[in-house]
Parts: C-alpha cells; sequence; structure tokens
C-alpha cells in the first residue's frame, strides 16, 4: 500500500521534471524561441526581482481591492436574494430555471458594456466581477435553504421553535456547507473575471502587468508575473477551502 | 382503529367540499401562476425597466432601449463583416468543442479506468484545471497570433478540462463488480469499453459537455476580446468604443441569448440521456 503510494508520487513527480528539463534544453539549445519560452534562469532571476524590488505589490494591491468588493456585492445581493427565493416553492421554480440558465452565459461578453459605463478603472473590474461571483452564490443559497429536510423543520416547529432560533438553530446549520461551497466558487470566478478585465482593458492590475510585459516581448518578466499570479490563486484557493471547511465545523 | 375511522369518516366531507373548491378554482390557478408564465413576466419586467430606464436616462452614448436595440439587430446582421464574424464564432464553437470533447473522452476514459492511473493523473489535471488560464492568454496570442488559431486554441483549454473531469468522475462511479463480471465471462477489452464504460458514462459526460461548451464560448469570447480584428468580441469592443451601445447591446443580447439555448438543449439532452439508470 505505501509501496504504491510513494510510486504514484514518484510517477507525478518525473512527469513535472520531465516538462522542465524539456523546458530547459529547449531554450538552452535556443530550438525554440526565447521570445515564446524564456530561460528558466532568467525567469527565475525576474521572479526574484519582482518579489525584492516590490514592483508587484501595487498592481497586487488593486486587484486584490477589486476582489474584496466585488466579492463583498455578490455574497450580499447573492446571499440575500436566495434566501428571499428560498421562502417560497414557487419563486423556487420560478427563478432557479432563471438564475443557473442566466449562469451559462459567459458573461464576460458584457465587459465591453462594463467599460463603456464604468471605464478602464477598478469600477468595471467590480462591475464584472459581482455579476459574475453573483450566481453561485444564489443558486448554493436557494439549494442550501430551499431543500433543508422538511423532517427537522417540522420537529423544530412542534418543539415550538419560531422566527430567528428556528433559523438560527436548524435552517443555518443544514444549508450552510451547500451556501459556502457557493461562496468559494463564487470567490474563485471573482478572482478570474477580474484579472481576465484587467487583461482585455485596464491601466492597473495584475492582469494588466502581464499584457504589458507580453507587448513589450519582455516574456521572461511576463513568465515571472503569471508565477505569481499563480502563487496568489494558490494562496486565495487554500484560504478559502480553509474558511470553507472551518465554516463547516462551526 | 376507532381513531382511524372517525378519521375518515370526518375527512370524507371535507373531501368532497376541496373537490368541489378545487374545480371552482381552476381558473384561479390558471396559466398565468405557473412558474414558467412568471419566468416570462419577470423577463418582460426587466426588458420594460431596460426600454424605460433608457428612455429617461437619454445618453444616446451610452444606453439604448430596448426597441431601438431590437432594430438594430436587423441592421447589424446585414452587415456582412456581422454576420461573418457569428459564422465564424460558431464554426470555432463548435470545432472546439469537438476537440475538447473527442481528447476529455479518450483521455478521461483511459485515466478514470484504473485506479493507479486515477490516483497518478487526477490530482494534476485539477491542479491545471485550477489554474487561471487567462494569464498565458498573451503568451499564445504570441504563439498563434491573432487569427482564427487562437481562438479554437482557447476554447479547446477551457472546454476541454470540465469534460475530462467529468469523465474521471463517472468512469471512476462504475462498479467495479460489472467490470470483473465481464472479464470473467470473457469479454474483451473493446466489449467492456462498449457495453459497461461508455453506457455508465454517459450520463455525467453530458454534465461535462453542457459545462464544456459554456467554457468554450467563454474561452472563445475571451481570446475575441483581448486580440482578434474580426471576431464579435472585437464588435463588441468596437461598439463601445464608439459610442453605439444600440449596436452593442444587440449584439450582447444576441450572443447570450445564443448561449442560453445551447445550455438548454444540452441539459436536455442530459435528463433524458441520464434517464436509463433509474
Amino acid at each position: 500500500m505505501k509501496d504504491r503510494k510513494i510510486r504514484i508520487r514518484l510517477i507525478q513527480v518525473s512527469i513535472f521534471a520531465v516538462i522542465f528539463v524539456a523546458w530547459f534544453i529547449a531554450t538552452e539549445t535556443e530550438s525554440v524561441s526565447n521570445l515564446f519560452l524564456p530561460k528558466l534562469g532568467d525567469v527565475a532571476r525576474d521572479f526574484w526581482d519582482l518579489i525584492g524590488s516590490g514592483d508587484a505589490w501595487s498592481p497586487l494591491s488593486v486587484t486584490l481591492f477589486e476582489l474584496a468588493v466585488a466579492f463583498f456585492n455578490a455574497v450580499v445581493f447573492g446571499t440575500s436574494i436566495g434566501y428571499l427565493v428560498s421562502r417560497s416553492k414557487f419563486m423556487m421554480r420560478t427563478f432557479e430555471p432563471m438564475f443557473s440558465s442566466m449562469f451559462a452565459v459567459p458573461l464576460i461578453i458584457f465587459y465591453p458594456l462594463a467599460l463603456l459605463f464604468f471605464g478602464l478603472g477598478p469600477g468595471s473590474k467590480i462591475a464584472i466581477g459581482s455579476a459574475l461571483g453573483f450566481f453561485p452564490v444564489v443558486l448554493n443559497t436557494i439549494n442550501g435553504f430551499g431543500h433543508v429536510d422538511a423532517g427537522y423543520m417540522r420537529v423544530a416547529r412542534a418543539m415550538g421553535a419560531e422566527g430567528f432560533p428556528l433559523f438560527r438553530r436548524v435552517l443555518l446549520p443544514a444549508a450552510l456547507p451547500i451556501i459556502l461551497t457557493g461562496y468559494r466558487i463564487g470567490f474563485i470566478l471573482c478572482f478570474l473575471s477580474i484579472v481576465g478585465g484587467e487583461t482585455i482593458g485596464s491601466f492597473s492590475g495584475l492582469g494588466h502587468q502581464i499584457v504589458y510585459y507580453a507587448e513589450s516581448m519582455l516574456t521572461s518578466m511576463m513568465f515571472a508575473y503569471i508565477i505569481f499570479i499563480v502563487i496568489i490563486a494558490y494562496i486565495l484557493n487554500s484560504l478559502v477551502f480553509y474558511m470553507e471547511r472551518k465554516g463547516n465545523y462551526y | 382503529m376507532a381513531i382511524d375511522g372517525e378519521n375518515r369518516a370526518a375527512k370524507a366531507p371535507a373531501d368532497v367540499a376541496s373537490g368541489a373548491a378545487a374545480i371552482i378554482q381552476v381558473p384561479t390557478e390558471s396559466w398565468f401562476r405557473t412558474p414558467a408564465a412568471t419566468r416570462v413576466g419577470v423577463i418582460l419586467l426587466i426588458v420594460l425597466f431596460w426600454e424605460f430606464g433608457a428612455r429617461i436616462y437619454n445618453d444616446p452614448d451610452f444606453m439604448a432601449p430596448a426597441t431601438q436595440s431590437l432594430v438594430s439587430l436587423f441592421e447589424i446582421v446585414q452587415d456582412v463583416e456581422v454576420l461573418t464574424a457569428i459564422y465564424d464564432m460558431f464554426w470555432q464553437l463548435a470545432v472546439a468543442f469537438a476537440m475538447s470533447l473527442v481528447a476529455g473522452l479518450m483521455l478521461g476514459m483511459a485515466v478514470g479506468i484504473s485506479r493507479p492511473t486515477y490516483r497518478t493523473f487526477f490530482p494534476i489535471i485539477l491542479m491545471v484545471y485550477a489554474f487561471p488560464q487567462i494569464t498565458v492568454l498573451p503568451l499564445l496570442v504570441l504563439m498563434f497570433g491573432i487569427g482564427p488559431a487562437i481562438k479554437v486554441v482557447f476554447g479547446f483549454t477551457h472546454g476541454f478540462f470540465p469534460i475530462i473531469v467529468n469523465v474521471i468522475a463517472g468512469a471512476q462511479n462504475i462498479n467495479p463488480a460489472l467490470l470483473t463480471a465481464a472479464k470473467s465471462m470473457g469479454a474483451s477489452r473493446s466489449q467492456i469499453y462498449r457495453r459497461i464504460v461508455f453506457p455508465h458514462l454517459v450520463p455525467s459526460l453530458f454534465t461535462g459537455m453542457r459545462l464544456g461548451m459554456t467554457a468554450t464560448l467563454l474561452g472563445i469570447i475571451l481570446a475575441e476580446l483581448y486580440a482578434t480584428r474580426k471576431g464579435i468580441g472585437y464588435f463588441t469592443s468596437f461598439y463601445a468604443e464608439s459610442f453605439e451601445p444600440h449596436n452593442l447591446f444587440a449584439l450582447v443580447t444576441m450572443i447570450a441569448t445564443a448561449a442560453i439555448i445551447l445550455n438548454e438543449l444540452l441539459r436536455r439532452a442530459e435528463t433524458r440521456f441520464g434517464r436509463w439508470r433509474g
């Protein structure tokens, strides 16, 4: 059993090793233009520069600010609308299919519209991030509050729970795991759409940095930023995963 | 027993009464109280809000009322360039989606069919899936240019992952006893795939296809918005930048409607083909 585990890890590690060795050989022998694929050493140097010089902090703070506002909007509107819809079967049957088919629309198509209304600044990213984050939150809130086991509700009512205690002790604990999953997915979509918005049209933020270095043909710096974003994304993902687990435990 | 009998006795007239009430109530429980009708009402309300909101706001550079956008829709589809862009987008969507489907299904079955391959490759696939792909778009543009290739490639990389993840999940859910039984009865490899693996995959495959279709469209639109000179994304940006909101609204509404219809078709297929297992 333990043997097999080690073998699996070994294969996984060797896959990445092969990729990096191939990258190294291809760039050192110049069989791939450095414009497309920079040398590993250059990327490492630029990444170190990026962290050391603190150049990355200002675009990072812009992106995180947009993310915070957009996610706040998505949670507030998504949760409250979701809760109201979940209060009646009729509302659920009316609105749930509507929200889920709207969720299938690649909302980024509205980004030029957001640019038109809110300009190239953070406003347009906040708008598109809020819109994209809203749908998983509202859908999961409807699902969470709407499908609480009727037996629980009946027992609680029979024991005289009404109003807020009923909500606090029965509805909320039953719905929370599903809602938190919605928050997590919404958060990730917020982040993706904000970075996407910054890539398509803006003058600040992490996505903009990538475009800037790509267009100035400084690919090794661009790779450094890609790695930076991936690390940030990884940290944020782990953070929301942790929060979700913590919330469920409560 | 006695209580039960009493209950039934007490209930009988009530049933008659409620039955009569139900018959009388039929008109009030009529078509406009169904969820579907309410949905149409809500959509109409939004369109009305759009129409009058735009008229009251009255800034033709930024807002266009619904009726005017509808008129523009018929105007822009007469523009050969826009028509070509719409046509191109749909065939790029078809190509990218077919590529994601074939690759996702093949690789997904290969990875999902056995426990060791699953445990080796699935974490890696999930890791790559979580990667924010938009960050490499500028790099892909350097490699593939700003023609149709970049759209197909970016559509493929977006559509591939939902499909493969769902196929793997579906393959993992196949009861191992079925595979063992088939093997012990001397089924060949291709028979096992055709008769057991594939039918069991169908429900989750359709879920993957639906999510993959949305993602493919997203990838293509992202690529078009970032860098192309002919696509739908280009025209949406163009209309926004040249302050022609009526054209912009027309085009965006059309794409959104197309996305909803595609999703709805695949959702129908999903419920239809997922039914055989009961």
